[in-house]
């Protein structure tokens, strides 16, 4: 099955209740399977800008690069998949961008953004994160955030600190450990995992999941995964219900049918001669 | 303003204390910085642990152990307004940042980090780590001024102000109750005491009846026909649903009410 055909994906982003101005942003290229949703900081407009150019810079070169490579494919020096490293090379490319403009705009001084981006290929999808914009997957009753923030309140839960349902309470949610732009050089987590059929990916920024509790998220989720417009737009409608302090982003990406890459010639060949 | 703690005992104030260190240390040794000279108080007896706006009690081993708001604990997560027993004497700590934020926060943004590079640096235990180095624009710096004196963390970067934790949906929504009308099923109730109760047949046709602050609304969620409400097709609309309301779905009916 052709990836555009096996995946649904819907986007849709809100300032919220609070805020002038929304600082989220997100991108989805249904061709080549992927997804990239970006939270931006820094004073003024100086956000927008930050998650904007992570965003294009990240979406628009991956979807040139696959007109000459195949994802699925091991690259020749690291062994990796080419996916990861596209991912890797991008989300860095964004990284100097905006910390050049930061640089050589006074205006800009000190922008970042949060990002989390995936690559579907081949019944896998390759994900990148940095900073507090999560990746949920919904399979089969099993909803859980295949991310890990890079937050000071997760590196507190992660050192026994404090408990999870202490975190709920804490006023240290908004401080990210790591953010594209701030840096030359950033650290990009990737992780690979398999898909199946009928898994749903729900990429938030925190206004999401700062103003809406994982089980009510997951209760949504659940209820709603036959109707993929109307999730997002009920996702973003509890943010705002609860509150709406922050911009609050979704993308949604549900399965429904197993994009296996088609083997190269002499694999088949091989395979041949193996039976 | 930083939390800070009160020393009191019999009702009578002794000391208050800012909490401006990250680690402040209850005893009754003089080298604390809380001292308490009494028999029942350890030579090291507790230590309070602040990091940004966040503070922890850590019973450090004492003889007679330590109390928050009545119960014994070994490490607490303190919250504006708990009280700590140590013997006779009780400790209040106050914590009033959240009521401080202002909306104008909200919009403000900044970015605070250690002067070691992010990329480079492995999540670590933030406690031990110094005094945080600030490196952003100057009205970052007024929104915050807060933390730049209390901050004992790694590379961090602030988004926004403080959020407060977020509230249950529709929690203050007054009860209702969905009754079937017709078919097999007649006669029972549905209440709906989820934020989300899906009505129909899967596969045929579904629609979810949402609980919000302000009332229950009802949205067509699959199916080729749309549910309809007192005679009239709902589209992809959402309708807030009225008191009484006769919800037509997959050839059933049924209807809305409030639970008086």
């Amino acid at each position: 099955m052709d990836i555009k055909d096996a995946l649904e994906m819907v986007s849709l982003t809100h300032p919220g209740m609070v805020r002038a101005h929304n600082e989220d942003s997100v991108a989805c290229e249904p061709s080549c399977g992927l997804v990239v949703l970006t939270d931006g900081m820094g004073g003024y407009n100086a956000g927008e800008v930050a998650s904007g150019i992570a965003v294009s810079v990240v979406s628009s070169e991956i979807k040139h690069y696959l007109q000459d490579v195949r994802p699925e494919d091991k690259d020749a020096e690291t062994g990796e998949d080419i996916a990861v490293v596209l991912l890797r090379k991008n989300v860095q490319k964004a990284n100097s961008s905006i910390f050049h403009a930061a640089h050589s705009q006074p205006q800009y001084a000190g922008m970042g953004t949060t990002i989390v981006s995936g690559l579907f290929y081949d019944n896998r999808v390759a994900v990148a994160h940095i900073g507090d914009s999560r990746m949920y997957r919904l399979r089969g009753e099993e909803f859980e955030s295949i991310t890990r923030d890079h937050s000071l309140l997760q590196e507190q839960i992660d050192s026994g600190m404090i408990s999870k349902a202490d975190a709920r309470v804490s006023q240290n949610k908004n401080l990210v450990t790591r953010a594209v732009g701030i840096d030359e050089e950033v650290e990009t987590e990737i992780h690979v995992h398999e898909v199946k059929r009928g898994d749903v990916y729900v990429l938030c920024s925190d206004g999401l999941n700062d103003m809406v509790e994982d089980e009510d998220i997951a209760d949504i989720v659940k209820t709603l995964k036959s109707n993929l417009p109307l999730m997002a737009k009920q996702l973003i409608q509890a943010a705002n219900d609860n509150g709406g302090r922050d911009n609050v982003s979704v993308i949604l990406v549900k399965v429904n049918g197993d994009f296996v890459a088609p083997r190269k010639m002499f694999a088949k060949i091989l395979s041949w001669f193996k039976n | 303003m930083a939390a800070k703690i009160i020393l009191s005992m019999d009702g009578v104030v002794l000391q208050e204390y800012p909490l401006s260190k990250e680690r402040m240390t209850v005893g009754r040794k003089s080298h604390n910085d809380i001292v308490i000279d009494n028999l029942a108080v350890s030579g090291e007896h507790a230590a309070i642990v602040t990091i940004q706006n966040d503070s922890f009690l850590e019973d450090l081993d004492s003889t007679n152990g330590v109390m928050v708001n009545g119960m014994a604990t070994k490490k607490h997560f303190l919250q504006n307004n708990d009280v700590i027993e140590i013997g006779k004497y009780k400790i209040k700590y106050l914590n009033d940042q959240p009521t401080q934020t202002t909306a104008a926060d909200f919009e403000r943004t900044m970015v605070l980090r250690a002067p070691v590079k992010p990329a480079a640096t492995k999540p670590t235990l933030a406690t031990t780590q110094s005094i945080p180095k600030v490196v952003t624009t100057e009205d970052a710096l007024d929104a915050t001024g807060k933390f730049g004196s209390t901050g004992p963390m790694s590379g961090s970067i602030a988004k926004a102000a403080a959020k407060a934790p977020a509230e249950t949906t529709g929690s203050s929504q007054a009860p209702a109750v969905v009754q079937i009308l017709s078919g097999p099923n007649a006669g029972k109730e549905l209440e709906l005491i989820k934020n989300l109760t899906t009505l129909g047949k899967p596969g045929v046709q579904v629609a979810v009846l949402a609980r919000r602050p302000h009332g229950y609304f009802l949205t067509h969620v699959e199916g080729a026909t749309f549910p309809v409400v007192n005679g009239e097709s709902l589209g992809e609309q959402l309708r807030q649903l009225k008191d009484h309301d006769v919800i037509e779905l997959a050839g059933v009916k049924m209807e809305f009410y409030f639970k008086s």
